[in-house]
């Protein structure tokens, strides 16, 4: 069984190597500013995975042109561009969902840091890297089984685990995803009773549960109403303490109010990359800027 | 036509819009009509026969009671002196049913699975035609493909049994029905959104735990339908039976035994000469109505298993 480590082992003294491994690709495209006073980290945040000239094929259609992108971790990454930029298709990428259909090759690489695997290299195992990296849909999508399994499917496909080990996951993942104080006495009902907005905070307590390194957003509010997208949008922030995040977002508004770092993809190319404040407000690229201000996409 | 009838532009197209519509509107009568009696016959049909099962088991049921009917252990009929207990026959139908659903629900799980997850799309795109095949040979053929083949088989593995068994019929009939089970439950797993099997691979889980930990369940209330029908199909088969199992109605419970079933028996019976009106002639509608109510119990239970079951994902 793959040991899926806690966010504190990860900022050991190997990250600084590992981060300064990385320092001249992220030198190459508009280094991360100094965070804005509200984020909390007063140091620079560490990096947690990093795309590296990442091409991606389906079958003949040439999705990604050479992605590189670092994902910083404990912080909150948006991916933004108009439909088709392939901007799910990159996220798809860092858990290799694309494996799961024929005709996908990937080209480049992802490395995770700081143990520096390739996640979209030849020899991974796209089971591992689930393992390690989890995964939020557009539309929530909770088993047909009941809330309390929902959250224990990702210990129980890993296997191991002690009935009270499990429910005390359970309790503490649906704590991080703000559930636990409305599906604590109905633990053992159907999880498609609940509204669509708690079903996809479901969905984050299931994919935190297994304590993963990088959780992905795919759109994860597009089928919510306002109030319910506002609750999964402070939920982003209070997780990210313990999780990496990545989300890809249509809604320039959620992507500047919850991310800390944006990056901008347009026909299978990375745009512009920085800090989310200097990317909507000051983007460098004319093509971001058109973007952002609603002039195209 | 609503159209032609609401924008006259001028007199004449409108008075020939005005025929139109009245002959459209003698066509759509007729048409209903038509319709209505098409669906009307097929309920009519099936009341036709409740009421012929019921008038004719009526008649036997005036000569033989019920409590001797459901609780003799004879089935004698149409020797001297008849003895009308239905237990043997309902032990041969139900032991010969459990042995092929022994065999199908099983083997048409797996195979409903295997295509559902794990062949590739124009291998499962040319399997099942041909699975659906199997259900196209004529059941006769799998009754002599029981009495002929398989028999001697298990009668090399099984010392003692004889040319006529339910066990062999049974596997036959199993083998028979597994077309149904696999194609309507691989029918059902392919309806379970792609959304919950990528949730399920996005936690980590690999292939086969997305297969039985998430899809299966998820397809749970169709694949129930598909054991039901299975069941459904089992009990009602005859030729099989009428022709591998024996025709001797035996109380037992043990499948290496031979016995009749409720359909043999029916097969058996029709084709005697039983005087309309006799007992005997009677007996044949007893036994069919008794057949037609277990499948009810069947197919009521299956309706419940169903709703319990139902999935809104």
């Amino acid at each position: 069984m793959v040991t899926t480590p806690t966010p504190s082992e990860n900022t050991g003294s190997n990250q600084m190597n590992a981060a300064a491994d990385v320092s001249p690709l992220v030198a190459s495209m508009a280094l991360p500013q100094p965070l804005p006073s509200d984020f909390e980290p007063a140091q620079s945040p560490t990096i947690k995975a990093v795309a590296e000239n990442l091409h991606f094929h389906y079958g003949k259609f040439h999705a990604l042109k050479g992605v590189s992108l670092p994902i910083m971790q404990n912080q909150i990454t948006a991916l933004i561009g108009p439909s088709g930029c392939g901007k799910s298709t990159f996220l798809r990428c860092f858990n290799r969902m694309h494996d799961l259909y024929p005709n996908s090759t990937y080209q480049g690489a992802i490395r995770l840091l700081p143990d520096d695997i390739n996640l979209v290299g030849p020899g991974i195992d796209p089971i591992a890297v689930r393992m390690r990296i989890s995964m939020v849909f557009q539309k929530p999508n909770p088993f047909p089984k009941s809330i309390f399994e929902n959250v224990a499917f990702s210990l129980r496909v890993r296997g191991g685990f002690s009935r009270s080990e499990i429910s005390d996951e359970v309790e503490r993942s649906l704590r991080s995803a703000a559930l636990w104080d409305e599906t604590k006495d109905r633990l053992h009902e159907p999880a498609n009773k609940l509204s669509g907005g708690q079903q996809q905070r479901l969905c984050i307590a299931r994919s935190l549960a297994s304590h993963p390194e990088i959780i992905l957003f795919d759109e994860p509010t597009s089928a919510l109403d306002p109030k319910a997208t506002r609750r999964i949008e402070e939920l982003m922030t209070e997780i990210k303490s313990q999780v990496t995040v990545l989300v890809v977002t249509h809604n320039m508004q959620q992507a500047s109010r919850v991310s800390d770092y944006t990056a901008f993809m347009y026909l299978g190319e990375l745009i512009e990359y920085g800090p989310t404040a200097k990317v909507f407000q000051n983007p460098a690229n004319q093509l971001t800027e058109e973007y952002i201000s609603g002039r195209f996409g | 036509m609503s159209k032609a009838a609401t924008t006259p532009v001028t007199l004449a197209p409108a008075a020939a819009a005005a025929g139109s519509l009245r002959r459209n509107k003698r066509y759509a009568a007729v048409a209903e009509v038509v319709l209505f009696l098409a669906a009307a016959s097929s309920v009519l049909i099936t009341i036709g026969i409740v009421a012929v099962l019921t008038y004719e088991s009526a008649s036997f049921f005036e000569h033989v009671s019920v409590r001797e009917f459901l609780t003799g252990r004879e089935w004698t009929p149409l020797f001297e002196p008849p003895k009308f207990g239905i237990l043997p026959l309902l032990s041969g139908t139900l032991v010969t049913t459990a042995v092929a659903l022994c065999v199908a629900i099983p083997a048409g799980t797996i195979i409903a699975v295997w295509l559902s997850e794990y062949a590739p799309y124009k291998f499962r795109e040319a399997l099942k035609p041909a699975l659906e095949l199997l259900s196209a040979v004529p059941t006769v053929v799998f009754g002599y493909f029981a009495l002929q083949l398989v028999t001697p088989l298990l009668q090399k593995i099984i010392p003692g049994l004889p040319g006529f068994n339910m066990l062999s019929a049974g596997l036959v009939m199993g083998v028979m029905i597994i077309p149904y089970v696999a194609s309507l439950s691989e029918d059902a797993m392919r309806a379970v959104p792609i959304a919950l099997r990528e949730g399920a691979y996005a936690m980590g889980a690999t292939r086969v735990q997305t297969a039985w930990k998430v899809v299966f369940p998820a397809a749970l209330s169709g694949i129930s339908a598909a054991y039901i029908l299975a069941v459904a199909r089992a009990l009602g088969e005859t030729m099989v039976v009428a022709i591998a199992a024996g025709q001797e109605p035996t109380l037992t419970i043990d499948p290496r035994d031979k016995a009749e079933t409720i359909s043999a028996f029916i097969v058996r019976a029709s084709l005697g000469d039983q005087p309309h009106g006799s007992i005997g002639y009677q007996s044949i509608f007893a036994a069919g109505l008794s057949l037609a109510l277990m499948t009810l119990v069947f197919n009521i239970a299956g309706f419940f298993l169903r709703r319990r079951f139902r999935e809104a994902y």
